[in-house]
């Protein structure tokens, strides 16, 4: 076991004895290869269920969003950015939760695991320090976890918790990379590309709305998609539908997204929701020089007015 | 066997399934399993190299061919409202390689939406004119329970013809009705089966029902729920959950939906989506009241509609053990905890 799984266990079981927290929110394993999964601990002997691996892949900040007690919450770099958004925009309470923060080295992308296995079972996945094995029928590969990890992580710069109560483990170097560049890269081509692009990835879309749940910065009771008095947009399959679904959200999420990654990872259609994501935190970097999840202090740009704001775009 | 029973049954080489399936091309519309973007669905295919033969089971079900997720009921100029329009408009269609468990989904879904009480027009049109074509699974996979629930890797029911890998470069494929005979007498070229294929099939079905290994006691099930509506299990099973349309999205057998009027500067639409009982907006009525609150009421109408209620109406059981919604909830609630869970409560 990890050292670290090893800590987190006994500082969780530690906040439920000593009353510190009625709930620990946290990660265990779950029943399919490479799974884990959030579980929901009020008992101090159940804390040793708790786990803390690359594969701890769900944002947990959804549960924050309707827990009524004190919560302790095992959270990454980005999921405590989530949290010091929600907190800024008073949908928790800072006295309400104690952040286990861990720093993450970045963690899986399932989908990378998809692509590997080209159609094939994965049976067992094993986790060492650097690697994955995976086996299935007649296959047994080894894999680097460095060519698994979920683009959000590999050019994070909050790998390391900027918010916490306690931490676990070491602290870990940085993510590395232009962040930019993917997104750049996509502005650079045509509109008919462009639009091309955003049209066949919308196309897959079900509309199931996993990617707006699961948001740590979609909390609104009532979704725009949700209403029907009056109905703003259609229910339908139709890209016209389902782009101004994802075009609106990006809008609604812009400099209150943490790229988390928490979206694209739980999306069953593979749909790439991070280059819309990543333009609207770019344009907001740009124009506010502001980064949502940083501090708890500074204002957030579309809640704010100054003087020298940009508004070239108001013609 | 009979005599008849032979005529009914063929061997196809792997090689030789393009060219039969273009001349069925020439009066059908065929959907099979293809692969893009990483998933494997149902799509129309020109030629039989687009078809993804080792496919472990498509993403999506084959269920939106038959009741589309986002369907036009009605479309009409806006001056005259009240006129009723026909729409569906479909070459015959055959879906290709469909599994079992997907076919058995559909003879449960037309319980719901062809039965004697009521007919869905569109879904009894489409669904005349669609043929089964289904392709035995040779590699269940750990998420699947369809043993469990009246199905089988190996299972011929509500298909009209079968095929199955024999795993040498050759396909047994059985007729099972008068229409799948048709589909298998366009090609002659199709060969005559021999005592040596025949035991491989009997070997290939059951090494692939060996392979389904969860096993859940589904009998009693429906008993056991009426009794614990209120029980403090639903507390516990829903909590993860996120609320999101994917297991009800992706289900072989639910089948709700909601109906939506649309107009624009020229025309009236009335429109059929999909719609799930975990999505919180499902039982809003029209006073803002909503009946199912939380998670916790929207989780147990989807087990109790799968295992209680659809088995009082139909007396079967609304889930097909496909695995979909296990191996694609993004927080891993898996359907086969929650009923061992509500046999031990
Ligand atoms: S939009 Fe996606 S990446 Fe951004 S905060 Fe929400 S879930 Fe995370
Ligand atoms: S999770 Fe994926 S399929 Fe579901 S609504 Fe979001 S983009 Fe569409
Ligand atoms: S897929 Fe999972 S999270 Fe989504 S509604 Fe179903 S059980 Fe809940
Ligand atoms: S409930 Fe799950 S396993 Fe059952 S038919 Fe639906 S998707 Fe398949
Ligand atoms: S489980 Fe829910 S979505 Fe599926 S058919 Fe039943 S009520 Fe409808």
């Amino acid at each position: 076991m990890q050292e670290s799984e090893k800590e987190l266990r006994e500082v969780a079981k530690k906040l439920l004895l000593e009353k510190k927290v009625d709930l620990i929110i946290g990660y265990e394993e779950g029943t399919l290869p490479l799974r884990t999964r959030p579980i929901f601990i009020r008992e101090a002997d159940e804390t040793k269920k708790l786990v803390w691996n690359f594969r701890c892949e769900n944002n947990l900040c959804f549960y924050l969003k309707m827990a009524k007690e004190r919560v302790g919450i095992v959270a990454k770099g980005c999921d405590i950015r989530s949290i010091i958004g929600l907190i800024k925009e008073r949908q928790i309470k800072r006295e309400n939760i104690f952040i286990i923060g861990v720093p993450c080295s970045g963690i899986i992308d399932r989908k990378k695991i998809e692509d590997i296995l080209e159609g094939r079972e994965l049976l067992e996945g094993i986790e060492s320090d650097s690697q994955i094995i995976l086996k299935g029928e007649g296959l047994e590969e080894k894999v680097d976890k460095d060519k698994l990890v979920h683009a959000s992580c590999k050019s994070c710069k909050y790998r390391n918790p900027v918010l916490y109560d306690t931490l676990i483990g070491k602290e870990v170097s940085q993510g590395e990379g232009e962040e930019y560049s993917d997104v750049e890269e996509f502005a650079s081509k045509s509109d008919n590309e462009r639009w091309a692009y955003f049209n066949d990835e919308a196309s897959r879309c079900i509309r199931c709305y996993a990617c707006r749940n699961v948001c740590p910065a979609c909390y609104c009771p009532q979704c725009f998609v949700d209403q029907s008095l009056p109905t703003w947009f259609g229910r339908t399959l139709h890209p016209s539908d389902t782009l101004i679904f994802h075009i609106i959200r990006t809008l609604h999420i812009a400099g209150r997204c943490v790229d988390c990654g928490a979206c694209s990872r739980v999306c069953p259609m593979n749909i790439e929701l991070r280059m819309l994501n990543k333009k609207a935190e770019k344009d907001v970097k740009e124009l506010y020089h502001y980064e949502a999840g940083i501090s708890l202090e500074e204002l957030p740009p579309m809640a704010t007015f100054k003087m020298d704001d940009p508004q070239e775009f108001i013609k | 066997m009979r005599k008849g029973d032979r005529l009914k049954e063929k061997i196809i080489k792997k090689e030789q399934i393009g060219k039969w399936l273009e001349k069925l091309g020439k009066d059908y519309e065929i959907w099979a399993p293809v692969k893009k973007n990483g998933l494997v669905s149902f799509y129309p295919i020109q030629s039989a190299k687009e078809i993804y033969f080792d496919f472990l089971n498509s993403k999506k079900t084959p269920k939106d061919l038959f009741f589309p997720q986002s369907e036009v009921l009605l479309s009409f100029p806006k001056e005259e409202v009240g006129k009723e329009v026909k729409t569906i408009l479909q070459k015959p269609r055959i879906i290709f390689a469909i599994r079992p468990c997907d076919a058995k989904s559909l003879a449960l879904l037309d319980q719901v939406f062809d039965s004697e009480d009521y007919q869905d027009p569109y879904y009894v049109e489409r669904r005349e004119g669609i043929l089964l074509v289904g392709l035995a699974c040779t590699h269940p996979q750990q998420s699947c329970f369809c043993t469990s629930v009246g199905g089988g890797p190996f299972e011929k029911a509500h298909l009209d013809l079968v095929m199955a890998d024999l795993g040498d470069g050759k396909y047994f494929v059985e007729a099972l009705t008068q229409l799948g005979e048709g589909l298998m007498q366009r090609d002659d070229s199709l060969q005559d089966v021999q005592e040596k294929d025949r035991e491989k099939l009997a070997k290939t079905k059951e090494e692939a029902e060996e392979k389904v290994k969860s096993k859940l006691v589904t009998k009693g099930l429906e008993k056991k729920l009426d009794k614990i509506f209120d029980s403090p299990l639903w507390d516990r099973v829903h909590q993860r959950c996120l609320g999101c349309g994917i297991c009800t999205y992706l289900c072989s057998t639910c089948h709700c939906f909601a109906l939506l009027d649309e107009k624009d500067k020229a025309r009236v639409k009335r429109i059929r989506n999909w719609d799930s009982c975990m999505f919180p907006e499902f039982t809003v009525e029209a006073s803002g009241h909503n009946p199912r609150i939380s998670n916790r009421e929207r989780m147990r109408q989807r087990v109790m509609h799968k295992f209680n209620y659809f088995v009082e109406r139909y007396g079967e059981t609304a889930c097909v053990g496909c695995g979909r919604c296990i191996q694609s909830c993004p927080v891993n609630i898996d359907i086969r905890e929650i009923i061992e869970e509500i046999r031990n409560e």
